[in-house]
């Protein structure tokens, strides 16, 4: 075995260990890893599926194409909120009372886009897109319905932080948290709508 | 989703102010967020599972031995029944014995006590995840009493068999397993965001990255590629399951879809998953060699790195599962590579065993046993993976008992010598009890000889050219002459001698608990800081004011400097 100690004899006392991030926080970025994942496999799932389209038809014959135009708009709708929660992260760091205007402002945008998104999905049913139609429609529905779900979720989120927020109890970690989840159902719309519209 | 982040907020609060008041049973014992209690239910309920999957084994193997006959305690197994048997032997052992019990029960009660923490960072969510596991454990069970019977198209599920109820039959069945899967990666989702979170952010004062006990670090690093791996197998579980309830044709050429696809998204997943749980098995291994060597880990940052190097790895090396799937042969190269590239750090962290123990005090104690035969048993598995990492040499042996055998050989050391092991050396903290060295003993050579009779023959027989998922062998005279029904019946046998000796184990547990030798603090004379707090530990682990400071790394054994051989990670000088 080696002659020279390994170690020093005696130390000084540590001291605390200081989290890089905290916690909450933290566990949430894991849990959006394992989300990005998740969509991940969606997507590839999906491009595998309709590189191999018979005839390279995609959207396959007698399928209603999908609504750029409008969904574009719609997005925008989105990204703004997202935004517009950036703000209101710095506004709360300056003063949490400020913040709660644009966090209203963020939660409301956020739901036009998922109200759009179900009014769009009626228009569709309607023209014949549906789960069984196609493995094209079955696709549409499974991502986009899949982010549908996370932005619900995260919208509840951040509606639970503003009520919080009204009582005067939003903690810094709990709005970086709750944030944190809606920029990832933010920043993966993109992708989405690049992947599955255009 | 967002009931997740709700929780998330209230342990943040909750961590702060610890409650330690006395509790009545429930509250203690069933509905807890103490870790060692979740690891304790993690533990037996992995356990109970282990003897289901165990008496399934039983009845097959009963079957493919002797063809036809009434299985004691079963019955006649009928074609339906043996594919079934089957399927969920392989998902128990898998999803519901390894994982649970290597990775949640003893990263549940290892972590916090080995990196110096009073609990968990999210208790509660903790206490969630264990109970969607047994909800998922309930639904499997509850999947194979169900109308046309439990799910027989493999562990594997693959696509169109799975997908169509025409072709499996098992309507019901199908869609439970499919959702017991489902929620058990929900739990175990759950329980790796704590294990990492955990080992980031509540590490007693002075402890550094390197100063922590490998098989914390292994259980997070497997944490992290479950992590990783799963979203994409989720997402196919979730086409899978619409395929099945609501007629989607996400995996029907005839619709448009494609049945490879959910080879892939199930092997990319696959393929991390046997990493999974291998890891965790080596970090326990490694870390009962230095305790009974009395010899420092061998190069603590090369088998840290080369774990790392292994996860990496262990994702572009799927397709390994698909080379007669009808891929690109061109791929079945690339993947043949990566597959024999990946068997070089396993086989680096069997030398650095090996360099562990060369020149060590080395004491016989029965967890150093089961230490000692996982490097001797994996290493076979390892070996027979490269012959079928070669795409060549796969086109024949694929499908066959060579490769059931195989993956016996990795999935025997790592899930039941790995768990024995981690028990026997762990009792004493757990329990507070020393557990019988004799009985042991006994338990240990009761295991490990009758395993080999039951798995070399299985390498003859697959090299014989044998096909696994076969009912009855007799219906294929051209694949299965006379002279194999004798290995057959060697391999049954030796399960039966196996499981028989398994009583040993339970008995020794019991007597063990109720009048065993009181262990105290530090039976072991080991270094990590569970050895630290009294045996078994009190809720909270250490006393609020007296929680260990670390000073030094976990396996200073034989310090020249010393009188006693060995140096715990918390005392100053
Ligand atoms: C040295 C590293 C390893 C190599 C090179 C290797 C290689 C392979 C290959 C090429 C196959 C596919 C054979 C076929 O289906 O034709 C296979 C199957 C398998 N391996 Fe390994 N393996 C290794 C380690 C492991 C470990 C550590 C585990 C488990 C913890 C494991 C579990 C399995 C399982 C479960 C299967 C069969 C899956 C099925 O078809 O049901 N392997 N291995
Ligand atoms: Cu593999």
């Amino acid at each position: 075995m080696s002659a020279k100690p390994a170690t020093q004899l005696t130390a000084p006392r540590p001291s605390k260990l200081k989290p890089a991030i905290p916690s909450g926080v933290l566990g949430v970025l894991i849990f959006i890893f394992t989300e990005i994942m998740f969509f991940s496999g969606l997507i590839s799932a999906h491009t595998i599926v309709k590189s191999q389209a018979a005839g390279q038809m995609w959207p396959p014959y007698g399928q209603p194409r999908l609504p750029v135009g409008e969904t574009a708009l719609n997005s925008l709708a989105l990204l703004v909120s997202g935004v517009v929660l950036v703000f209101t992260w710095f506004a709360f760091k300056r003063d949490p009372e400020r913040a709660r205007i644009p966090l209203l402002i963020s939660i409301a945008l956020g739901l036009v886009f998922v109200g759009f998104q179900g009014v769009e999905w009626v228009a569709l049913l309607s023209e014949g897109l549906t789960m069984q139609s196609s493995a094209y429609g079955g696709f549409f529905y499974l991502i986009v319905g899949s982010h549908a779900i996370h932005a619900v979720g995260a919208l509840i989120a951040l509606i639970w932080a503003y009520d919080r927020s009204s009582k005067g109890r939003l903690t810094s970690t709990q709005l970086g948290t709750v944030s944190a989840f809606w920029y990832f159902v933010v920043l993966v719309w993109p992708v989405l709508y690049w992947q599955v519209y255009l | 989703m967002a009931d997740t982040l709700v929780e998330v907020q209230k342990q943040e609060i909750h961590g702060q102010d610890h409650e330690h008041h006395d509790q009545g049973f429930v509250s203690k014992y069933i509905f807890s967020t103490d870790h060692k209690i979740i690891g304790m239910q993690y533990m037996f309920t992995g356990m109970l599972m282990a003897v289901i999957g165990g008496y399934m084994a039983y009845v097959f193997r009963m079957q493919l031995a002797f063809p036809g006959i009434s299985v004691p305690g079963f019955g006649q197994v009928s074609p339906g029944e043996y594919n079934s048997l089957i399927t969920n032997h392989g998902s128990i052992m898998i999803f519901w014995v390894a994982m649970p019990v290597l990775i949640a029960a003893f990263g549940n009660f290892l972590i916090p006590l080995m990196i110096g923490a009073d609990d968990m960072v999210f208790p509660r969510i903790n206490r969630l995840s264990f109970q969607v596991f047994f909800i998922s454990s309930v639904v499997l069970l509850i999947s194979l009493f169900v109308e046309g019977g439990g799910f027989g198209g493999a562990w594997t599920s693959y696509p169109p068999l799975s997908a169509n109820a025409d072709y499996n039959q098992t309507q019901l069945g199908a869609s439970l397993w499919l959702i017991a899967v489902a929620l058990e990666f929900v739990a175990f989702l759950l329980g790796g965001i704590n294990f990492i979170t955990t080992l980031m952010n509540s590490r007693a004062p002075g402890m550094k990255a390197y100063d922590i006990p490998m098989v914390c670090w292994m259980i997070v690093i497997a944490s992290i590629l479950f992590m990783l791996s799963v979203g994409p197998l989720l997402a196919g579980a979730v086409m899978l399951l619409f395929d099945q309830t609501l007629n989607t044709g996400f995996y029907d050429p005839a619709r448009g879809g494609d049945p490879i696809l959910w080879q892939h998204l199930f092997w990319f997943f696959g393929h991390p998953e046997v990493y999974v749980v291998l890891l965790p098995a080596i970090g326990i291994t490694v870390e009962v060699m230095a305790t009974f060597s009395r010899k420092k880990l061998f190069g603590y940052k090369l088998v840290l790195y080369t774990a790392v190097a292994t996860g990496v790895l262990s994702f572009f090396v799927w397709a390994h599962h698909q080379f007669i799937a009808g891929i690109d042969p061109r791929m079945a190269n690339v993947f043949t590579v990566t597959t024999l590239l990946i068997s070089v750090p396993i086989a680096e962290m069997l030398f650095v065993m090996i360099a562990t123990l060369y020149g060590g005090s080395i004491t016989l104690t029965t967890p150093m046993l089961w230490a000692l035969s996982f490097l001797a048993e994996f290493l076979i598995g390892g070996v027979t993976g490269i012959f079928l990492g070669a795409s060549g040499a796969d086109i024949y042996f694929h499908d066959t008992y060579f490769v059931l055998a195989h993956f016996h050989y990795t999935f025997f050391p790592i899930a039941i010598i790995g768990t024995f092991c981690a028990f026997t050396y762990w009792f004493p903290k757990m329990f507070g009890k020393m557990m019988n060295e004799t009985l042991g003993k006994i338990h240990f050579w009761g295991t490990i000889i009758p395993f080999n009779f039951i798995f070399i023959p299985l390498f003859v027989l697959g090299m014989g050219g044998q096909h696994r998922r076969i009912y009855n062998f007799e219906h294929f005279p051209e694949i299965a002459g006379p002279e194999y029904f004798q290995l057959r019946e060697i391999a049954t046998i030796a399960l039966l001698i196996m499981l028989a000796f398994q009583a040993v184990f339970f008995f020794n547990v019991v007597m063990s608990w109720w009048k065993g030798e009181d262990a105290g603090k530090n039976p072991w004379k080991a270094n990590t800081l569970e050895w630290t707090t009294d045996s078994p530990a009190p809720h909270g682990n250490w006393p609020v004011e007296d929680l260990p400071t670390v000073y030094r790394g976990p396996y200073e054994y034989g310090h020249p400097d010393r009188e006693e051989d060995y140096w715990p990670q918390n005392l100053p000088g």
